[in-house]
């Protein structure tokens, strides 16, 4: 990038103006174009971070019912092993999660098992995937009319909320959050770089078209506050961690809800190899997440939900195929962890949903239901009509300490 | 000077106002389609050429187990030679959009390459979905849609992204012999993204008929294989018909469903709408769907009636832009814009490439050819201009306007971009800019030049 050289006569007005303000010694605040925001807080101290696991998790491989005796038999290169570490008397966990094993044992993580989102029979990624971010109840996948997040319309339910309460991090726009309450959004690698005079022109032209008028608002303002030591290249490998780390810095400060997704789950061939790589992913983002949110984490829940599980039978490939029932994974210092939450339904022939698939026994929104009633204290009428409409929350599983 | 109709159609329907003479309405559009398109008369590295690449590739990786120097060596060559051609590819990718003045045509390339998504990703599919958008896609954009359909199925790219190549009939010699099995992640996708659609009137039995049938293609070389080994035994049933008898099916048989799968009426309401949404906008109207698949399903599943129909629609030549273009628009329209040479982008160095266009690209929430999944690129707006992908096209204006604009008079420069279709506040602000490539950039950076 080429700078225009500073002309002593006009000055500080005339040099370029990094949006990163700090790092030239500029006071953000002496831009006429940032409105000063006051960033008040909810009335919580909880924090939740909801982990959208893209491609459909294979939930048998990840929390493995070793205890049940059908399992070899669907699953000849899959799911065994006596490297995985035990559980409780029934499961293992895959030993690509192995660092995650403090954390269960102190309480901070558990599971939920033979649970699925009410989408039956298509194993559509996409459309289970919508589903799962709007909450709705139609198992043909059909949306609820608001077209809108399960988490903003928890939002919505939350006195005080601001547009600084909820952000989603990372590229993409997470449907999770989208709807009429405000959210944030921003990526961690983001950068703006304009003269004062080109950023007053630039709102003003904004300011015409109210897409670009949030998008730019948002831009300037976090560009302001992006610490950048903190920046960081999108780099696959480290793009989870880049994800939690700016989540755990906006939820130190004022937010208290953040949301990212992880792909790769879709293991179609090969599960052995692609599987730890994408659960390496999960583990760095969770283990990110705690040493970055410091005695936050005490504070906070994770939940990482996926769209549906996968087949319990092994395909051709040493993979497995779209699948029904599956497991949500939960982390956090807010946990009454150690425990695997949920019936479980057998593996025999008869016991298969369709014949080739976990049978779902627990609509997976109770779960996060609960837990929004454990974190935030919602109302449960709420939560059954307008968070995720039409559910019926049964028993609390104690989710939340 | 332009005309609103040339303006949206250049904008709307092409790759934006360049220095090319703007198509004048919807038969200038459609007259694009009579010629042949002059990307397939290219000196590209074919099929064959590329596949020889892997597999020396391979050979040298091999050798480096044995022999470390020399195998280090080969494998290096190996490198260069891959390395020359994507990057061919990618130039040739932006030389071709830039310089084309057939923006419609352009588009509509695009606009199928993403309905069959290939992800580029890893060393074989990066160097074979450019083959797949030449051999497969642009010989059928003013075609048959069935033929696309089966020339994109049967493509090696194709078949290694969706697995095809790993599934085996469970009853064929190979499946019996060795315990493999099926894969249905083609057979899937083709019913859900590639013709019917998720709303399409499949249940899982024809996703399995489908995989069933599919069975036998695979790769060899990298090329298309048919094994009659792999193939499962006995007749398959999708939707109702039989494919197949008592021999496996082959090749004549899938193609033979794949010819039905094209011309289903679901299939032609998927396709309507997908052009609808693509190029006008959400939602689209049940009668303008209804419409451009009458007009498919009437010419046998021919695509140039079904744009007609599209073209042919007072809802297509609207003055509100409500689309955003997607960051590959936004900068071959902007590389239009600022009149830069397609030759030069044709010559470009390897690094000038990634620093000035692909890496932006990603930042703005496109990495070149690698979309997330087999859906492709959103349509939404909102899914492109959020905070971060905003952030990277203002600065990508910057630079742009800075290497290319500094010697243009921006309120020349956006009556050249956006002709009657520029706002009067925008051309005030412009107007009003410090400096020059500061006023360009700014124009870069609009709503009006960000929206089609």
């Amino acid at each position: 990038m080429q700078d225009t050289p500073p002309r002593t006569s006009t000055g500080p007005s005339r040099r370029r103006f990094l949006a990163r303000a700090a790092a030239l010694g500029c006071s953000a605040a002496a831009s006429p174009l940032i409105t000063p925001v006051t960033f008040a807080a909810l009335p919580t101290d909880r924090r939740l971070v909801v982990i959208v696991l893209r491609g459909a998790m294979d939930g048998l491989d990840v929390l493995r019912p070793a205890g049940d005796p059908m399992l070899a038999r669907h699953r000849t290169t899959l799911s065994g092993g006596e490297d995985a570490p035990a559980l409780t008397d029934f499961h293992r966990m895959h030993p690509a999660l192995v660092d995650l094993l403090p954390l269960w044992r102190a309480g901070e993580l558990s599971f939920a098992q033979a649970v699925s989102t009410p989408y039956r029979d298509r194993r559509s990624h996409f459309d289970g995937q919508d589903l799962l971010e709007n909450g709705g109840g139609a198992a043909d996948g059909a949306l609820t009319p608001g077209r809108d997040g399960w988490l903003n319309r928890v939002l919505a339910l939350m006195p005080g909320a601001t547009a600084r309460s909820a952000f989603a991090v990372g590229r993409e726009n997470l449907l999770l959050l989208s709807g009429t309450a405000d959210t944030s959004q921003w990526a961690p690698d983001a950068d703006l770089d304009l003269s004062p005079q080109a950023r007053l022109l630039l709102s003003k032209v904004y300011a015409e078209d109210p897409l670009f008028a949030r998008a730019a608002e948002t831009a300037f303002e976090l560009a302001d506050l992006t610490d950048p030591g903190e920046t960081m290249t999108a780099n696959a490998a480290r793009r989870a961690r880049a994800l939690a780390a700016f989540a755990a810095q906006q939820l130190r400060a004022d937010a208290r809800i953040a949301a990212f997704s992880i792909t790769g789950w879709d293991t179609h061939i090969r599960q052995h190899q692609s599987l730890p790589r994408a659960l390496g992913e999960l583990q760095a983002a969770i283990l990110t997440l705690k040493s970055e949110l410091g005695a936050v984490w005490g504070d906070t829940a994770v939940l990482c939900l996926t769209e549906f599980g996968r087949t319990v039978r092994e395909n051709g490939n040493r993979g497995t195929d779209h699948g029904t029932g599956g497991i949500a994974v939960f982390a956090g210092g807010a946990l009454r962890g150690g425990a695997v939450h949920g019936a479980w339904p057998g593996l025999a022939s008869g016991d298969l949903y369709q014949d080739r698939d976990l049978m779902p026994l627990a609509d997976v929104r109770s779960y996060a239901a609960w837990a929004m009633r454990g974190l935030f204290g919602l109302e449960r009428s709420d939560l059954e009509g307008q968070v995720f409409p039409g559910l019926d929350m049964g028993d609390d599983p104690r989710l939340i300490a | 000077m332009t005309t609103e109709t040339q303006a949206i159609a250049a904008i709307r329907f092409g790759t934006g106002l360049g220095a090319d003479q703007p198509p004048d309405g919807p038969g200038a559009l459609i007259a694009q389609f009579s010629r042949r398109d002059p990307a397939l008369a290219e000196q590209a590295p074919d099929l064959a050429a590329r596949a020889t690449m892997l597999v020396e590739h391979d050979a040298a990786r091999a050798l480096r187990k044995e022999q470390t120097q020399a195998g280090e060596r080969a494998v290096k060559a190996a490198d260069r030679k891959l390395r020359r051609t994507t990057t061919w590819d990618m130039r040739m990718h932006f030389a071709r959009a830039v310089g084309s003045p057939l923006g419609f045509r352009e588009r509509l390339a695009a606009f199928w390459t993403d309905h069959f998504t290939v992800e580029a990703t890893g060393r074989m599919r990066t160097l074979l979905v450019p083959d797949l958008i030449r051999t497969a896609i642009r010989p059928h954009v003013g075609g048959r849609f069935g033929d696309m359909l089966a020339d994109t199925v049967r493509h090696p790219a194709m078949l290694h992204y969706l697995n095809q190549n790993r599934s085996v009939g469970p009853n064929s010699r190979a499946g019996q012999r060795r315990g493999l099995g099926l894969n249905e992640n083609l057979a899937r996708e083709v019913l859900e993204l590639h013709t019917l659609g998720v709303e399409g009137a499949y249940i899982q039995a024809d996703v399995l008929g489908l995989a069933q049938l599919f069975t036998g293609m695979t790769l060899r070389e990298r090329g298309f294989h048919f094994a009659p080994n792999w193939a499962e035994p006995g007749a398959e049933t999708v939707l109702g018909r039989s494919y197949g008898g008592a021999e496996p099916a082959a090749w004549p048989e899938i193609r033979a469903a794949l010819d039905d799968l094209a011309v289903h009426p679901d299939t032609a309401r998927h396709l309507a709408t997908k052009l609808i949404v693509h190029f006008v906008g959400a939602p689209a109207a049940p009668d303008y769907v209804a419409k451009i698949a009458r007009a498919y399903l009437n010419a046998g599943g021919r695509l140039v009636p079904a744009y007609r129909a599209l073209l042919e629609d007072d809802r297509a030549w609207n003055p509100t832009l409500a689309k955003a273009k997607t960051p590959f628009d936004f900068i071959v329209s902007g590389l239009r814009a600022l009149k830069v040479d397609a030759g030069l982008l044709s010559r470009a160095k390897r690094r000038d490439l990634n620093g000035q266009i692909l890496g932006p690209m990603a930042a703005m929430g496109q990495p070149l050819m690698r979309p997330a999944g087999p859906d492709g690129w959103p349509e939404d707006p909102r899914a492109w201009i959020t905070p971060a992908g905003l952030a990277a096209r203002v600065d990508w204006a910057g630079r742009s306007a800075r290497r290319w604009g500094a010697e243009t008079d921006p309120r020349e420069f956006l009556q050249a971009a956006l002709g009657p279709l520029a706002p009067p506040l925008l051309s005030r602000a412009a107007g009003g800019s410090e400096t020059r490539a500061e006023g360009v950039a700014l124009v870069l950076a609009a709503p009006a030049f960000n929206r089609r």
